[in-house]
């Protein structure tokens, strides 16, 4: 059982976001393995073991001046890290992102490839799926369970009622929910060892992309940036056993009681 | 140019369409363009609510034989625009189907998606808004390429509006071809019981977070819903712990709620959970931390702890009923 999971860095988000001169997010500062992405190297870490043979590989797009989220994944176990990092892949739409992972992932030809249902900073959600149509995969998203039966991947995924149980035959494209399982945390061993692990950084060159990506493949413009009608911060009290009694007062004023 | 043709992704459910799909239709109608909804296992019923909602054609992609919607449907899409052309617009709703819809869609078309809009506008073109940030700041944007631009809108962005159009015209749609990515298939459909309004619909939402501390307080959540005659919501937080079904999230993956009053109980105000809620007419925050962002947009704030607070409103509220 081989498995790639789609991982991405992104810029600390409890660090405040920008926008740099040209609408894209501003990522010159320390760069993490999205926290969503966690989830899916942990399952793919324990659908491997189950399997007894196989291995989990890390895919990623975006800058490798920082590694140190792809070190995470490697040190929570997975076995090796590919990363694509080009200047010419700057302001790459999700459709131009989902070709150079496809690229990718075709060379490892894996039974199934994992992403989370989509990022923390740019949380469009349709990078995955596009991965899927673009290597003739079936996909599932949202799932809430993961398990592997001989040559079918089973899924619990979640619909706005409930959730459906869905399968689909490997090789196939799963997205998973944060919760799907608790990540582990890297171990002392686990870090050292990830230090030595192989970590490949490709350029568009080396997938022969170049013409499909990058601000040109992304045929939007953005035509500006206005900060949005805000909310005011309204009346504040603290409690002082007479908190409940003024909400009360306040359903009351705008007629909900 | 102006918008001549404008398709609409129209999700069925429960013998109507899901609300946001209506929403869709209202606005396409709105820019005096063609509208044709694109369904699956259309029927008389769906024919006339598409009529009703302003779209002359329904193309039907047919029974999908338990496969999940994003494939087949995807594929009927990108063969129908071979067959009669491609639209100015796809509009697609924000769901989990919709989503694998829009995503398979652009790479089978090679076209891009925008997703999260919540702005469509005609100035000789589409342009759209985005929220960004926790909808703190809009982005403008506009699809340059060439057609049709896909756009995936967010729930609640428009209302929905009934023209009293006659009936649309049922028409099969072409089958794509679908091959290995058709190969999912729901097995079987678990649908969770829930009571009073739902969600997205009710006047009151009252939502719980990690500030409850521990999973049985949701209870008090729920009591409180129940007693303003509302619906319980919950953070994303206290969904990934496992502590309530997701189906009761609000935020920027789980549901957008625009109530009367929503009354936030121990929810710190993650951006992913703001723009969610913050259509809200007004907006209560129970909190212990004075500094929670959850303040800076609340018309009503109460600095205490939710596990006193209320325990203590809901006495007072069952001593009014």
């Amino acid at each position: 059982m081989n498995i790639v999971v789609c991982v991405k860095q992104i810029p600390d988000p409890a660090a405040p976001q920008s926008l740099d001169a040209s609408h894209n997010l501003n990522r010159s500062g320390k760069l993490i393995l999205d926290e969503a992405d966690t989830y899916g190297v942990e399952m793919a870490l324990q659908l491997v073991d189950k399997a007894g043979a196989g291995e989990v590989t890390v895919v990623s797009m975006g800058s490798a001046a920082d590694v140190a989220g792809l070190r995470n994944a490697l040190a929570m176990g997975a076995a090796k890290a590919v990363i694509v990092s080009d200047d010419a892949l700057r302001g790459t739409d999700a459709l131009g992102t989902a070709k150079v992972l496809a690229a990718v992932i075709r060379r490892e030809s894996p039974d199934l490839v994992l992403a989370a249902t989509e990022s923390s900073d740019g949380y469009t959600g349709t990078t995955p799926v596009q991965i899927a149509e673009l290597l003739g995969l079936p996909s599932i998203t949202f799932a809430k369970s993961v398990a592997i039966d001989g040559t079918t991947v089973k899924v619990e995924r979640q619909t706005e009622s409930g959730y459906d149980e869905v399968t689909a035959p490997l090789p196939a494209l799963v997205t998973v929910t944060a919760g799907v399982v608790e990540p582990r945390y890297a171990s002392f061993k686990g870090i050292m060892a990830a230090k030595s692990k192989p970590l490949e950084v490709l350029s568009v060159a080396d997938l022969s992309l170049a013409e499909e990506t990058g601000p040109a493949g992304a045929r939007q413009v953005i035509t500006d940036v206005v900060v949005a009608e805000s909310r005011t911060a309204g009346e504040k009290y603290v409690d002082e056993g007479d908190g409940a009694q003024r909400i009360v007062g306040f359903l009351e004023l705008i007629k909900v009681l | 140019m102006a918008l001549s043709n404008i398709w609409i992704v129209a999700e069925p459910s429960n013998g109507s369409f899901t609300t946001t799909s209506l929403e869709l239709l209202t606005q396409g109608r709105s820019f005096g363009a063609t509208v044709s909804a694109i369904t699956w296992g259309a029927n008389a019923a769906l024919a006339s609510v598409a009529g009703e909602y302003g779209a002359t054609t329904l193309y039907d992609v047919g029974d999908l034989g338990g496969a999940l919607p994003g494939a087949p449907v995807a594929s009927a899409l990108a063969a129908l625009v071979a067959s009669v052309g491609a639209p100015d617009a796809i509009l697609i709703p924000t769901s989990y189907d919709g989503r694998d819809i829009a995503g398979r869609l652009s790479a089978r078309l090679d076209r891009p998606v925008l997703t999260n809009v919540t702005g469509l506008n005609d100035d000789g073109g589409l342009a759209t808004e985005h929220p960004i940030f926790g909808g703190s700041q809009t982005v403008k944007a506009r699809f340059t390429g060439e057609g049709p631009g896909i756009f995936v809108i967010r729930a609640k962005s428009f209302a929905a509006e009934a023209s009293g159009g006659a009936a649309a015209s049922v028409v099969a749609a072409p089958s794509g071809d679908v091959g290995a990515t058709g190969g999912a298939i729901i097995a079987a459909t678990h649908v969770e019981e829930r009571v009073g309004p739902k969600l997205e619909e009710a006047a009151v939402v009252v939502s719980g977070g990690r500030g409850l501390g521990e999973a049985e307080k949701y209870a008090l959540i729920e009591e409180t819903a129940k007693l303003l005659n509302g619906a319980a919501g919950a953070s994303r937080a206290i969904v990934d712990a496992g502590w309530v079904p997701y189906s009761h999230q609000v935020g920027q993956t789980g549901k957008t709620v625009k109530p009367t009053v929503y009354i936030a109980c121990g929810i710190s105000g993650a951006t992913q959970h703001m723009v969610g809620m913050k259509g809200s007419k007004n907006i209560v925050a129970i909190n212990k931390d004075p500094d929670a962002p959850i303040f800076q947009i609340a018309d009503f704030g109460i600095v205490g702890d939710v596990n006193k607070v209320l325990p203590a409103l809901i006495a007072a509220l069952k001593a009014r009923a």
